[in-house]
């Protein structure tokens, strides 16, 4: 055979997998077992794990997580990239209207579990309890709490600077606003915090970090931090984060893990919801380091 | 005497023995084929590869002017109904997102892209001409080839690992041995970015070393300078320009970098100056302007105009955003175009 006939041969080969691999791809997407999601931080381990399971429960279906914060899936969303919102926080009026605007369909809300936000310091960090009032103050603008020193806590002797170091959560993320209503009562974050775009992040930087305090979902827990335990007022018991703390309603920092839909899911969103709410499904909420919920409920 | 007539007329026609036996007839179609198409494409007039290559060239002039068009339109409104002058460019108070009083300052970011840029410079400059007079001028050629080639895989390396280096490396580092309760920081960032933009600065500082004539130096050999004095006297002022040049290029690559500065500056909203000494406080988180736009973009909501024609408040954090897009525009549009003419200086010497 001449060369060039098995230029053209190679040719023809690269093509035809060139356009056996694009077929592919777009059978794939536009295969309509596939169950989009997308959205809260803290949620996207626990979503990952539900889409594994999934996996294997239902091999037909393959679930896509998408993470990005509460407030990327909400506009997903809304835009009708994805089936399933995740967040960690209620969805505003105002991206409610937008969504049934440009959906036609009125967003639904489901609560899949609980979450308590935790307060994490550094192990080697000797404070064991704080109030929410000592927490605005070290948090909120305004606020008159920047040395561990004025907590009567000594840090310095454990070869760190005794500032403060907040560490935060950039401002659009499910827990920045959820800290913020509930903690600083809806006043602005103290400028100056550090602020990082995951909840992996967070708790990762305080770990390294001897003189900082961070919060994040309480999932995120290392070796290198510690809890902090919250007291709802000066004199109240102090609780750490867990399970029973959350479910009696002691610890102050609890919140819903919601998804939203666009109306009522049918056909195969339906059915993963369904199991999601189901006790397997709860299962992994509890595996994940999260609390389950009882039952489903609409509001 | 057979044989050799045959080879002869073998030879007349054009073939050799063995082709002949093995080239199918197909194939002759096949390339007869071919020579058509060759043809053809010959036959296509000159005036509409050059015109295709011309629309090439412009495609850039295009690409340019469309960026410039979008980010004008999405900041456009920020910009006509609520760009207040003092309070976006003199105010620290960066809160977009604020529940009772939504703020859009941008002075804490612009002093934290400027830190860093010029803490970033005071790394880099020193650095990168002492290394390229040393490549331009004074070793050897096999070491001139070694080092220009590990220069270019320096600037190979993607920003995130440049930041991850910092993150991972620097941060324990910095905190060890300045006592500071944090390691991300402007130091930290800095050190990053600077070294970040050594091959930049080294590669066109280098070029307009080289341009020195020799005679330059061997002149200034024959008047019994030092080396020293050469480099200082003769080849700085010769190659000014192209100096110059390649350090605005490298300022434009400090000021527009982002990966690396959102994951190595803390990222917090702080002007790191003071009234008081010692002024200016290297050990400080800040945050830049170009990593504010990369953290928040992504969560920002791109709402439309309601029936009325303005907009809900909380579409003015993405046009405010945009409009930080345009600062940015701005900013390395005048470093470059001061490049761009000093460049242009060297060339007309």
């Amino acid at each position: 055979m001449s060369k060039i006939v098995k230029e053209i041969i190679k040719y023809l080969v690269i093509v035809s997998m060139a356009v056996g691999i694009s077929g592919c791809g777009k059978k794939s997407s536009e295969d309509k077992n596939v169950i989009t999601n997308s959205g809260s931080d803290t949620m996207v381990n626990l979503a990952q794990m539900w889409a594994e399971e999934y996996q294997k429960i239902k091999p037909g279906v393959s679930v896509e997580v998408g993470g990005g914060g509460s407030g990327v899936g909400i506009r997903d969303l809304m835009q009708g990239i994805v089936q399933i919102a995740n967040a960690s926080r209620d969805m505003k009026d105002s991206e409610k209207a937008q969504a049934k605007q440009n959906t036609g369909k009125e967003p639904l809300e489901w609560i899949v579990g609980y979450d308590a936000v935790a307060v994490y310091v550094n192990k080697n960090n000797p404070v064991e309890s704080l109030t929410l009032a000592q927490l605005a103050q070290i948090y909120a603008e305004g606020g008159i709490t920047d040395k561990w020193s004025q907590l009567d806590i000594d840090i310095t002797s454990k070869g760190s600077s005794d500032e403060i170091v907040r560490i935060s959560r950039q401002n659009s993320s499910g827990t920045y606003f959820y800290f913020r209503e509930h903690v600083l009562n809806n006043k602005d974050y103290k400028s100056g915090s550090r602020d990082m775009s995951g909840s992996k992040d967070v708790v990762e930087l305080v770990g390294k970090t001897m003189g900082a305090i961070g919060y994040s979902g309480m999932g995120y827990d290392t070796e290198a931090v510690k809890f902090v335990k919250i007291a709802k007022t000066e004199g109240q018991t102090a609780y750490e984060p867990s399970i029973e703390n959350v479910a009696t309603g002691n610890y102050p920092l609890a919140r819903s893990l919601l998804m939203y839909t666009l109306g009522q899911p049918e056909g195969e969103v339906k059915e993963y919801i369904d199991w999601i709410l189901s006790p397997a499904g709860q299962e992994i909420v509890e595996k994940s380091g999260y609390i389950p919920v009882q039952s489903g409920q609409k509001k | 005497m057979i044989k050799k007539s045959r080879i002869q007329k073998d030879l007349a026609q054009g073939k050799g023995g063995v082709t002949r036996e093995s080239q199918p007839e197909s194939s002759g179609k096949l390339s007869q084929f071919f020579g058509k198409l060759k043809r053809l494409f010959h036959s296509m007039s000159e005036r509409t590869i050059v015109s295709l290559i011309y629309l090439c060239g412009v495609s850039a002039i295009i690409f340019v002017f469309g960026i410039f068009f979008f980010v004008f339109r999405e900041g456009e409104p920020f910009l006509k109904d609520h760009l207040d002058f003092k309070s976006f460019f003199m105010s620290p108070d960066w809160y977009p997102t604020s529940v009772s009083n939504k703020r859009y300052g941008i002075l804490a970011l612009l002093a934290g892209t400027g830190s860093v840029t010029i803490l970033a410079m005071l790394v880099a400059v020193p650095f990168s001409l002492a290394s390229a007079v040393f490549i331009a001028k004074f070793c050897g050629k096999k070491l001139q080839e070694t080092l220009k080639v590990m220069i270019e895989l320096l600037a190979a390396i993607p920003s995130v690992v440049w930041g991850f280096i910092g993150l991972m490396v620097l941060n324990p580092l910095i905190v060890k041995l300045t006592g500071a309760s944090i390691g991300l920081n402007i130091l930290n960032a800095g050190i990053v970015v600077g070294l970040m933009s050594v091959p930049i600065i080294v590669s066109i500082a280098e070029d307009a070393m080289r341009a020195v004539p020799d005679t330059y130096l061997e002149a200034a050999e024959a008047l019994g300078a030092t080396r020293w004095q050469t480099i200082r006297k003769v080849i700085f002022p010769a190659a000014k320009n192209g100096l110059l040049a390649a350090v605005l290029l490298g300022v434009g690559r400090a000021v527009g970098e982002t990966m690396a500065v959102l994951m190595c500056t803390g990222h917090s909203v702080n002007i790191p100056f003071d009234s008081k000494a010692p002024f200016f406080h290297i050990l400080d988180s800040v945050r830049t302007l170009t990593a504010t736009i990369a953290s928040e973009l992504g969560e920002a909501p791109r709402l439309g105009a309601l029936p009325d024609g303005t907009y809900p408040e909380e579409a003015l954090h993405y046009q405010a955003l945009f409009m930080i897009g345009i600062v940015l525009f701005a900013i390395t549009f005048v470093i470059n175009l001061v490049a761009d003419i000093t460049v242009k200086g060297i060339r007309k010497k």
